[in-house]
């Protein structure tokens, strides 16, 4: 194992090389541009496929066809990309093929600007794209994380055939910090009884989505259900620092979450009791952890770059039985310390009066 | 309609098709795709292919394809398929890919994807069903609907000036140089279809010889969405549509092409990938050093001065210690003014925000920076000002100034290049953070080009004397 120091978008690609990821389809855009530079260096160079697509259109429908035959691959964008990757997105989960996604989302809504954002949650987490399905959402919060949360990307796409998105940001994508390189291992899942590779063995599979009779789309539709629920029920994955005897429990993810990370001392040194939960899996959510932790006289904070998406899934998680506050930035402005600490003051006082 | 005499490349009964009837297709009476299925799966069985076939079955009529042949399907989006193809294709060059559309699915909403799927030469096969109409949806226009023709929605015809001249697909395609083989056939009475099956077979055997993109356009009836009977939508096919879509072989290029399109790949070898990265490599043994305290870093400058490099050395001097790292370059509103700028956190500790909002180390280049930054030093702070561009550097109270002319000296030691190691070298010096033989073993790794080390630790120590003679 080396360690290098790494950009968080030259380190996703790094995580899928060592995943096994074989082939990479992607369309520029700022910021995740920097992800298809590298693919498009180190795919090749290894006997792997890189294609640089008309649109994220077509380069998730490149994913769709070398998904069916059950090899990994990936695409990268940013969010008015990631818009147009949904119609294909959920094609291949009405299909079942196992994908990874990347969205460093930036600023929007429309042409927005570059800059980072975190406004794209609704999209990641509740199916931007037609019909009940769901996207297994992890959010990296450093670079370390962006190699290591793509390795376990393809695994969860591979255990539960569905496509996986990472949502980062600009800046977890432009930081640099030391990555750890994982070492590769061989690809444990055999996608013969499923798959169309263009061989004898799987001539007889069918990859599709379509389900003419409704009593047929019904049950398959249930059965992508019962999936979900097993993925909501294990795969949860979420951080906490200092949560036990908080009075006021920060939730964020990505860049925020480790603003809010700096900020928990520092309230506490001015006598606020900060905690934060960092939720790594934005789907599924961690909302049973929300709600056990609501149970006692806390207050929750939503801290977010957009005008307030994951606070619903907070608020929906309490059941009204703690009070959940917001703060936001967008446009790419993000929340100094001390305007957070401010914000933490002002909630815990009007807590006390 | 029912397929007599079945090609071994069809499976003998329709299992996937829904409903009691196995035997029949889920076409029309009269319907041409019905024709062109039969075609393509004799074409699979003379050529031993179906086995290592893949069939994309559009969004159209058609979309049921996977009923019949006997070889591997997928169903894609609704104009996707070359795009899907080519997923597929490239993953694996050994399938035979065939890419089967009709004229809404490839010439309108898929029209970029059939574009550049033919651009790129992919070494597929491309099969458009041209029926001048929308069929499944209930015969609505299509990009391909002749002039006068009346649909669901040109219900008095289709005219010029309000919807454009029915697209001709082939004469498009054989403009671009990486295709191979286009031709236009057509179905509707036996002197065609004798064409259209000879076509059809060198589509497929120009893929099987990696010859490269092969584009077959079949004009055929629908009889449903014409509102015709069958021999009258054969009668039209052929007086009507021949007129406006002229048959023949608009490129062929395959007899120079043979094996010129295989695109090899290679599986996936972890220990190949492990030794690439370096992932195997045993790790640079780090010294672990302790801080005297977190450094908090700003570097700012002009553009091209070197600032960004600036923090990164530095961060990678912490990474060699042990220590937690983070260097991020400027964002948001921060961007505007003139500077470039990036901040670095060194600790003991994991970092929290890689954002330096309040820095204890900042460094600067020119006289916008100082003006941006220098009311965010932290009291007690360091502030490193390069004197040979900054001409304004007023004392800051509770804050120490360190004034060095890091570009004259950069260019006494020879280059204005390394005015940023000079800088290096001061910050050594100011915060006493890192031992200066500790930050040249990092400087010797660190500098891509080897002849160019010298000068750099040269730079260095020049910065770092000057400082520490200063004090
Ligand atoms: C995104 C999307 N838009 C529209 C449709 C509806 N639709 C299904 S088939 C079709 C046109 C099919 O026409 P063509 O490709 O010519 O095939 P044909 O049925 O004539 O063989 C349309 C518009 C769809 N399925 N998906
Ligand atoms: S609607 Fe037209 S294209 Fe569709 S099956 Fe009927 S005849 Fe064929
Ligand atoms: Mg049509």
């Amino acid at each position: 194992m080396s360690r290098k120091f790494m950009k968080g978008n030259d380190a996703i690609v790094v995580g899928a090389l060592q995943a096994g990821c074989r082939a990479y389809y992607g369309y520029p855009i700022t910021p995740a541009s920097e992800i298809a530079h590298a693919a498009s260096q180190h795919f090749p160079a290894l006997g792997g496929t890189f294609i640089q697509a008309e649109s994220e259109v077509a380069a998730i429908n490149m994913v769709y066809g070398t998904a069916g035959m059950g090899i990994r691959t990936m695409t990268a964008s940013s969010s008015p990309g990631f818009s147009l990757k949904q119609e294909g997105l959920s094609y291949i989960a009405g299909a079942e093929l196992p994908c990874v996604v990347v969205n460093v989302s930036r600023g929007g809504p429309g042409l927005g600007n570059i800059a980072p954002e975190q406004a794209d949650y609704f999209q990641v987490t509740k199916g931007g794209g037609h019909g009940n399905y769901r996207l297994i959402a992890l959010a990296p919060n450093c670079a370390q994380e962006m190699c290591d949360l793509t390795v376990l990307a393809f695994d969860l796409a591979d255990t539960y055939r569905n496509p996986v998105c990472i949502l980062a940001d600009g800046f977890t994508g432009q930081m640099m910090e030391p990555v750890t390189v994982p070492l590769a291992r061989p690809v444990p899942f055999d996608h013969t009884s499923w798959c169309v590779r263009g061989d004898a063995e799987t001539h007889r599979n069918l990859i599709s989505s379509i389900y003419l009779e409704s009593e047929d789309l019904e049950r398959h539709n249930l059965k992508l259900d019962e999936k979900y629920r097993r993925i909501a029920r294990d795969e949860v994955r979420f951080e906490e620092y200092r949560v036990e005897d908080a009075d006021l429990i920060v939730v964020a993810f990505g860049i925020v979450s480790r603003i809010v990370y700096s900020t928990v001392d520092q309230a506490r040194e001015q006598g606020l009791k900060v905690g934060l939960l960092r939720p790594i899996t934005l789907w599924p959510f961690p909302s049973a952890r929300i709600a056990e932790l609501a149970a006692r006289d806390v207050r929750f904070l939503s801290a977010e770059l957009s005008t307030g998406q994951m606070v619903e899934d907070v608020r929906l998680a309490v059941e009204g039985r703690a009070p959940v506050h917001f703060y936001g930035r967008c446009g790419g402005m993000v929340p100094g310390s001390e305007e957070l600490l401010a914000e933490y003051g002002k909630i815990l006082e009007g807590g006390r009066s | 309609m029912k397929i007599t005499e079945k090609p071994v490349a069809f499976y003998p009964e329709f299992a996937r098709k829904s409903g009691p009837h196995k035997e029949t297709t889920h076409y029309c009476p009269g319907c041409g795709h019905g024709n062109v299925h039969k075609m393509i799966a004799e074409a699979m069985v003379d050529l031993g292919i179906n086995e290592r076939t893949v069939f994309i079955s559009p969004v159209g009529c058609s979309v049921f394809g996977y009923y019949y042949f006997d070889c591997g399907h997928m169903q894609a989006a609704h104009g996707r398929a070359p795009a899907v193809a080519t997923g597929i294709k490239r993953a694996n060059p050994e399938a035979i890919v065939i890419a089967y559309q009709g004229d809404g699915d490839l010439a309108a909403i898929g029209t970029a994807e059939t574009l550049h799927a033919a651009n790129r030469g992919e070494n597929i096969t491309v099969f458009f069903v041209n029926n001048a109409i929308y069929g499944m949806t209930g015969g609505q226009m299509a990009p391909t609907t002749l002039i006068g023709q009346k649909t669901a929605t040109t219900p008095r015809g289709r005219i010029e000036a309000q919807h454009g001249n029915p697209i001709r697909m082939a004469e498009i395609i054989a403009t671009l140089p990486a295709t191979t083989y286009v031709e236009r056939v057509a179905i509707g009475d036996s002197k065609h279809i004798m064409k259209a099956r000879k076509a059809i077979r060198k589509a497929l055997t120009n893929q099987v010889e990696n010859r490269g993109y092969s584009f077959v356009e079949i004009l055929s009836t629908c009889p449903t969405g014409w509102k015709m009977d069958g021999p009258d939508a054969r009668d039209w096919l052929i007086e009507e549509m021949i007129k406006i879509f002229p048959l023949g072989v608009y490129k062929d290029e395959a007899d120079h092409r043979e094996g010129a399109w295989h695109r090899p790949v290679e599986p996936f070898v972890p220990a190949k990938r492990d030794a690439y990265l370096g992932a195997d490599e045993a790790e640079a043994k780090a010294e672990k050093l302790s801080l005297p305290a977190e450094l908090h870093c700003k570097f700012a400058g002009f553009g091209g001065q070197g600032v960004l490099t600036l923090g990164l050395f530095l961060a990678q001097v912490g990474m060699r210690a042990d220590l937690h790292a983070s260097w991020i370059p400027s964002y948001g509103p921060e961007m505007r003014g003139g500077t470039a700028n990036c901040s670095v956190n060194l600790s003991e500790r994991r970092i929290g925000s890689p954002l330096v909002d309040r820095p204890n180390l900042l460094v600067v280049m020119n006289q916008p920076s100082l003006e941006a930054f220098a009311g965010q030093v932290v009291e007690g702070g360091v502030v490193i000002v390069d004197t040979s561009v900054v001409e304004n550097c007023p004392e800051l109270p509770g804050r120490r100034v360190v004034r060095i002319p890091a570009t004259g000296i950069a260019d006494e030691v020879g280059t204005p290049k390394v005015a940023n190691v000079v800088l290096l070298g001061a910050i050594c010096a100011a915060t006493g953070a890192f031992p200066l033989a500790f930050v040249e073993q990092s400087l010797r790794e660190t500098v891509k080009k080897k002849d160019l080390v010298d000068l750099n630790l040269a730079a260095l120590r020049r910065g770092y004397e000057h400082v520490r003679d200063a004090v």
